[in-house]
C-alpha cells in the first residue's frame, strides 16, 4: 500500500474546459443568484493558470459548448483513475452531451475508455471520491446504484462503498482528499455521517481533517515533484474559519483560488478539472 | 465385506475405464492409453491406502500439453505416483501433512485442503476430523490457500509465496480475484518473467503461444500483446523478486483474500457476504455496502439457514444489536460460520481458542479453529532453519484454455484419493460414563448415600457374534479387565456384584475377536447426598410423561446435528480491552441467574431435566436463551453442576440438547427386560433393557425386582475431535422412587499407534474434571483388529 500512497497526487495532464455564456442565466443551481459572468471567466482563467504555471500540468482545454451550460463542471463528466477512463452519465439530463467532448479529449490522452451506456445508471463525477486505495460513491440526486456498480466494474481493482448524500448537491460537496489517507470533511451533521459510514466500510484508517464550511471541505490536492504537498483551496476572504484550520497543513503548500462566482452554480474547485497521470509507471 | 467400497464414482474423465478391483492383494488402474499399476504398499500392516494423481499427470505421458503444477508435486517426488498408506480413519490432517510434506511446504498453516460437497460446494477439510466422515462422494480434494497472508513478504519462504502464486493466479484466471485490465497485463507479465525467464528477444514466443495461457477471463489479443510488452521490461528480474511483484500487486486488489458467500439480507434482497482478514463485508452487486471489522462483532451465531452477528454498540448507541442474513440452506449457514470462526482465530487471535471440551451435555457445533494462527505461524516461520527448499516453477500451461474448453483448471492440486480396501487397523477405546441418580422427593438436608452403578454394553457397534464367540472371548476381556484395575486407577473402582455377574454373564455382548480388542470403559458413580426420607412419588407422574418420548421425538426429528452454533470472536482479542470486561460482568450475572433457575426446579419435581423442549427448536440463542452470551461460547441445553452445599449434588440439564438427539424408546422391550438376552444381533435398546435388569438386582430389596417405570429415555450423541460422546439419559420411576440416570459414553477413536494407556488416563482425568463427584469403578479396555474380520468372513 505504501507504493499506492507515494504516487497519490501525482497528476500529468488536466482536463478543464471553457465557461459558456450561458452559464449565467441556464446553468442548474440549487439557489437562486446571480453569476456574474465576467468574474467567472477571471477566476477559472486564474484556476487554469495555477494548474498550468505552478502545478506544472500538461492542460488541456476544451472550448466552452453554448448549448451545456454547466460544461465547465468537466469532473461530472468522466472519473479518470489510472490508466482507465469511465465516461459517465450525469444525472441532470441537461448534462448528458457534455460526455461526447470528453470522451474525445480522454481517446486523445491514450486511455482506456469505458462508457456508461446503461439507461438506469446516473453517475456525477462529484460523487466520486477516490481515496488512493477505494473508491466511495455517494448516491445522490445524481448519482444512482446502478451508476456505483458500472463504476465498480471499471474500476476492478477497488473497493467500492457507496455513501448516502442526504444534503448538498454531491459527495464531494462537502468532502474532498487532502493528502495521501487525509480526507477534509466538512463539520455540517450530514457531512460527518457520510464520513462516519465512509470510515466503517473502510478496511484503511483515514485521518480527518475537519473545517466549518462544507464548501471549504472540496480542495485540490496535489504532490508536486519539487514542492511536495499542495493544497488548491478556497480563499480565506471566502470561508476565513476554514482557511485557519487548513493553515494546520504546515508542511503543505496552501494555494488560495477564488471560485466565488462558480460557487452560485454549486461549482467547487474540483469540479473544474479532470486530472490525469500519464506516467503510469507499471 | 460390507465396508469394502471403491468410490469408482469419483474417477476424473481421463480415468473412466479404469477398472477398480478392491481387493487386498492387487490393485490396478487402466486408464485407456497408460496403464498403471499401483503396488500394494505394505503388505499386512494397512490395507488400506490413498493415491494421489491427476488427469493432466496422467495426459503428460503422451503429450506435453498440460505441464501443471502436479508436475511440480512429481519433480519433487522421485516417484511417478505419490502414493502412500493411511488408516481407513485418518484424519484430514493426515492427508494435508502429507501434501505438506510432498510439497516440501513448511508454512502450511495459510493452505488447506478443499473438496466438493455432495452440492458441489467448496468445503474446506476439517484437519481434526476424520476424512471418511467428511467426504461422502467424491473422494477428490484440492490444495488451496485458506487465509491469503494480507503482506505476503513477510512470508519466510519463497516456495511459500510461489505456492501463493499459484493460488492467485488460478483465482484472477477464473475471475474469482476480479481485476482491471490493467492489472491483468501487469500481473501476467510477472507470471511470464517467473515462469519463463527474461524475454528472448532472438526468439520471441508467437502469440498464438501466448493465447494459450490464460491470464484472465475475457482475455484478447490486446491483453496478450500488453502481457509480452511489459514482460520485457522485467528483463533480469528472478523467479522469486518476479512473484513477489506478482504478490504486491495482487495483495492490493480489493477481493484479495475475500471469501463469498451469498445470502439474503432481512428484507430478502440478494447480497453477498464476504469474510476476510479484517472482518465481514456486505456486497450488493459489486458494490460494499457494509463493512463489520472484527472488533465490531460480539458474537457470531448460525441457525438453521440463518446467519447472525452481535454488533457491538457504537459511541452513540446503547444496545447491542443483531444483524442477520439468510443462507441458502443451513450447511452454508454452517459453512459460512465456520469460515468465521477460522478467519478471525487465524487472523485476530493469538492462540486459538482451545476447543470446547466434550461437556456433560453439549449441542450445537463445538468446532474452533485448530491450526495455528498468523502470529504462531509467523513465529514458527521466522524459526524455519534450512536452505530455501528447491522447487521448479512450471509454465502458465497448466490453465490452458485448451483443456476441456474451460478457461481454467480449478482445483490447483487435484487429488484422487480411492480408498480401495477397508481392512483396517485401528484401535477403539470406548469409554463409558456412567452415573445414575435418584430424584427423590424429599426434602432437603438428610443426607443418605446411594450409589448406583451400572453397567452399559449401549455401547456396543454392530454385532453379529454368536453366542458362543461371545463366550469364548470372555475370559479375554476379563484378563484385560482386570489387569488395568491392578494398575492404580485414578479413582478407586469399586468393583461390586453385578459387575461381576455381568463379565461371567452369558449375555454379555462384548464382540468377539480373535485377536485382542481394547475396549476401555469407565463407569462412574455419583454419589448422591440427597434425602432419603420422603420416598413418595406421585402416582400421576409416569401416564403424565408417558408419551414425552413421542413429543420429543418429533422435535429431534426435525432438528439436524449441529443446526446452529455461536461464537464470541472477541473473547480473546487483545484489541478492544476496555470494553470486554463490561462485556463479561454481564455474562457473569446471566450465568447466575440460570443457576437458581436451575436448584429452584429441582425440589418441585421429580424429573430432571425440568423444562419441556420448545416446539421448534430452540429458542435464539442470543435473544432468548438465558445463557447467552456466555463468556465460553457454551450451547444451549448445556449440564449445569449445582454445587450448593446443602442441596443435592445433581446433574442436569437445562433444556434439552437438540444435536443428534436420537430417542430411545425403551417401553416396549422393558416388559421384556427380564427375560434373557441372547440373540445374536443386539440391538442398543436390548442392551439398555438389559442394564436395568441388574439395577434391579442391585437395589437391595428396595425395588424388590419390580422393574419400575421407564417414563423418559433420552440418547443424545454428540462428536468432538476424535471422540464421541453418547449421552443417554433414562428415568424409571421403581417403587416409591423415581431416579434418573444419566449415563455417558465416550468413545474414543485413534489410530493404531495411540498410547490407549494414555488415551484412557486423559479420559479419566477429563472425566473426574467434569463430574468430581464421581469416581471411576470399571474400566474395561477393547481392542479390535480388522485380520478377525477378514478371518471370520
Amino acid at each position: 500500500m505504501a507504493g499506492l500512497l507515494a504516487k497519490f497526487g501525482h497528476y500529468t495532464h488536466a482536463v478543464v474546459r471553457g465557461i459558456p455564456s450561458s452559464l449565467a442565466t441556464e446553468a442548474l443551481r440549487s439557489s437562486q443568484s446571480e453569476v456574474d459572468l465576467a468574474k467567472a471567466h477571471q477566476e477559472h482563467a486564474e484556476y487554469v493558470e495555477v494548474l498550468r504555471t505552478r502545478l506544472g500540468l500538461e492542460v488541456v482545454e476544451l472550448p466552452a459548448d453554448e448549448a451545456l451550460p454547466d460544461c465547465v463542471f468537466v469532473e461530472d463528466a468522466a472519473v479518470v483513475c489510472g490508466d482507465t477512463a469511465l465516461i459517465t452519465r450525469p444525472g441532470a439530463v441537461s448534462r448528458r452531451g457534455e460526455t461526447e467532448a470528453m470522451k474525445e479529449a480522454l481517446k486523445k490522452l491514450d486511455l482506456n475508455l469505458v462508457e456508461m451506456t446503461d439507461e438506469n445508471a446516473t453517475l456525477d463525477g462529484g460523487d466520486v471520491l477516490f481515496t488512493g486505495q477505494e473508491f466511495f460513491v455517494g448516491l445522490s440526486k445524481r448519482t444512482n446504484q446502478r451508476g456505483a456498480e458500472i463504476l465498480a466494474d471499471a474500476f476492478k481493482d477497488y473497493a467500492v462503498s457507496t455513501v448516502p448524500v442526504t444534503e448538498g448537491l454531491h459527495l464531494k460537496s462537502f468532502c474532498s482528499m487532502g493528502g495521501p489517507g487525509l480526507i477534509l470533511i466538512g463539520a455540517s451533521e450530514h457531512a460527518q455521517k457520510a464520513l462516519k459510514t465512509m470510515q466503517q466500510m473502510s478496511n484503511y484508517r483515514y485521518d480527518k481533517l475537519t473545517v466549518p464550511d462544507d464548501l471549504a471541505a472540496n480542495c485540490i490536492y496535489m504532490n508536486v515533484p519539487g514542492k511536495g504537498h499542495v493544497l488548491l483551496h478556497t480563499t480565506g476572504d471566502q470561508f476565513p474559519e476554514s482557511f485557519k484550520v487548513l493553515e494546520k497543513l504546515t508542511d503543505y503548500t496552501l494555494i488560495a483560488v477564488s471560485g466565488l462566482e462558480k460557487m452560485k452554480v454549486d461549482g467547487a474547485l474540483t469540479c473544474c478539472s479532470i486530472l490525469i497521470n500519464k506516467k503510469t509507471d507499471i | 465385506v460390507s465396508e469394502n467400497t471403491t468410490n469408482v464414482s469419483s474417477c476424473p474423465q481421463t480415468l473412466k475405464n479404469a477398472c477398480f478391483h478392491p481387493l487386498s492383494t492387487a490393485l490396478s488402474l487402466c486408464p485407456s492409453e497408460n496403464c498403471l499399476s499401483l503396488r500394494k504398499w505394505g503388505k499386512n500392516v494397512t490395507d488400506s491406502f490413498f493415491f494421489f494423481f491427476t488427469p493432466s499427470l496422467l495426459s503428460m505421458e503422451n503429450k506435453q500439453n498440460s505441464a501443471s503444477f502436479m508436475m511440480m508435486m512429481l519433480t519433487v517426488s522421485f516417484s511417478p505416483f505419490f502414493c502412500f498408506s493411511t488408516q481407513k480413519r485418518a484424519k484430514g490432517q493426515f492427508l494435508f501433512f502429507k501434501v505438506c510434506e510432498h510439497l516440501n511446504l513448511m508454512e502450511k498453516d495459510y493452505f488447506g485442503l478443499t473438496y466438493k460437497d455432495t452440492h458441489d460446494h467448496k468445503c474446506w477439510l476439517d484437519p481434526t476430523k476424520e476424512i471418511k466422515r467428511q467426504i461422502r462422494n467424491s473422494w477428490q480434494f484440492s490444495f488451496n490457500v485458506k487465509f491469503y497472508p494480507p503482506d505476503p513478504s513477510l512470508l519466510t519462504e519463497d516456495l511459500t509465496r510461489y505456492l501463493l502464486c499459484l493460488q492467485l493466479r488460478e483465482d484472477v484466471a477464473c475471475g474469482r480475484l476480479p481485476c482491471s485490465f490493467v492489472t491483468h497485463t501487469l500481473l501476467g507479465s510477472y507470471t511470464l518473467q517467473a515462469e519463463l525467464g527474461d524475454y528472448e528477444v532472438d526468439q520471441p514466443k508467437p502469440l498464438d503461444y501466448m493465447s494459450q495461457l490464460t491470464f484472465a477471463p475475457n482475455q484478447n489479443k490486446d491483453m496478450e500483446e500488453k502481457i509480452l510488452e511489459l514482460h520485457k521490461s522485467h528483463r533480469g528480474m528472478t523467479p522469486a523478486q518476479a512473484d513477489a511483484q506478482f504478490l504486491e500487486n495482487a495483495k492490493k486488489l480489493s477481493m484479495y483474500g475475500v471469501d463469498l458467500h451469498h445470502a439474503k439480507d432481512s428484507e430478502g434482497v440478494d447480497i453477498t457476504l464476504g469474510v476476510c482478514a479484517n472482518g465481514l463485508l456486505v456486497y450488493k452487486d459489486r458494490l460494499r455496502i457494509n463493512r463489520f471489522a472484527w472488533p465490531k462483532i460480539l458474537k457470531i451465531s448460525y441457525k438453521r439457514n440463518n446467519f447472525y452477528i452481535k454488533i457491538r454498540p457504537g459511541e452513540t448507541e446503547q444496545f447491542e444489536s443483531t444483524v442477520g442474513f439468510k443462507l441458502q440452506n443451513h450447511r452454508s449457514a454452517k459453512r459460512l460460520w465456520k469460515v468465521c470462526v477460522e478467519n478471525h482465530s487465524f487472523f485476530r487471535l493469538n492462540a486459538p481458542e482451545p476447543p470446547t471440551k466434550a461437556r456433560f451435555l453439549t449441542l450445537g457445533s463445538k468446532f474452533r479453529y485448530s491450526g495455528r494462527t498468523q502470529a504462531q505461524t509467523r513465529v514458527a516461520s521466522s524459526l524455519i532453519d534450512r536452505p530455501a527448499p528447491n522447487f521448479e516453477r512450471t509454465s502458465s500451461k497448466r490453465i490452458s484454455r485448451s483443456l476441456d474448453g474451460a478457461s481454467f483448471i480449478f482445483p490447483q492440486f487435484i487429488i484422487y484419493a480411492f480408498t480401495c480396501s477397508f481392512i483396517h487397523f485401528y484401535l477403539f477405546c470406548a469409554f463409558v460414563l456412567f452415573c445414575c441418580m435418584s430424584a427423590f422427593q424429599s426434602s432437603l438436608g438428610v443426607h443418605g448415600e446411594n450409589i448406583y452403578v451400572r453397567h452399559s454394553n449401549l455401547m456396543l457397534e454392530d454385532h453379529d457374534k454368536t453366542q458362543d464367540e461371545v463366550l469364548k472371548h470372555q475370559a479375554s476381556i476379563s484378563q484385560l479387565k482386570r489387569s488395568f484395575m491392578e494398575a492404580p486407577p485414578p479413582s478407586p473402582p469399586q468393583p461390586n456384584q453385578w459387575e461381576k455377574r455381568l463379565t461371567s454373564s452369558p449375555t454379555t455382548t462384548i464382540r468377539v475377536q480373535p485377536h485382542p480388542v481394547v475396549r476401555v470403559w469407565m463407569l462412574m458413580t455419583l454419589r448422591l447426598k440427597e434425602g432419603a426420607s420422603g420416598l413418595k412419588v406421585e402416582e400421576a407422574m409416569p401416564v403424565a410423561e408417558e408419551d414425552e418420548p413421542n413429543k420429543r421425538e418429533s422435535v429431534s426429528s426435525e432438528s439436524e446435528s449441529e443446526e446452529e452454533a455461536e461464537y464470541h470472536p472477541n473473547v480473546h482479542v487483545s484489541i478492544a480491552h476496555s470494553e470486554i470486561p463490561e462485556e463479561k460482568e454481564e455474562e457473569e450475572e446471566e450465568e447466575e441467574e440460570v443457576e437458581v433457575h436451575v436448584v429452584e426446579q429441582i425440589p418441585n419435581d421429580t424429573i430432571l431435566p425440568p423444562e419441556a423442549p420448545p416446539p421448534n427448536g430452540l429458542p435464539l440463542a442470543e435473544e432468548d436463551s438465558p445463557d447467552a452470551g456466555q463468556e465460553e461460547p457454551k450451547v444451549n441445553g448445556q449440564p449445569m453442576t449445582v454445587e450448593t452445599e446443602h442441596r443435592p449434588q445433581v446433574i442436569c440439564c437445562t433444556e434439552p440438547p437438540v444435536v443428534k438427539t436420537e430417542m430411545v424408546t425403551i417401553s416396549d422391550t422393558f416388559a421384556a427386560q427380564k427375560t434373557e438376552i441372547a440373540t445374536k444381533e443386539v440391538p442398543i435398546v436390548h442392551t439398555e433393557t438389559k442394564t436395568i435388569t441388574y439395577e434391579a438386582s442391585q437395589l437391595d430389596g428396595n425395588a424388590d425386582g419390580e422393574p419400575g417405570v421407564l417414563m423418559t429415555a433420552q440418547t443424545i450423541t454428540s462428536e468432538s475431535l476424535c471422540t464421541t460422546t453418547t449421552t443417554h439419559i433414562t428415568k424409571t420411576l421403581k417403587g416409591g422412587l423415581s431416579e434418573t440416570r444419566i449415563e455417558k459414553r465416550i468413545v474414543i477413536t485413534g489410530d493404531c499407534d495411540i498410547d490407549h494407556d494414555e488415551a484412557l488416563a486423559q479420559a479419566i482425568k477429563e472425566a473426574k474434571e467434569q463430574h468430581p463427584d464421581m469416581s471411576v469403578t470399571r474400566v474395561v479396555v477393547h481392542k479390535e483388529t480388522e485380520l478377525a474380520e477378514e478371518e471370520e468372513d
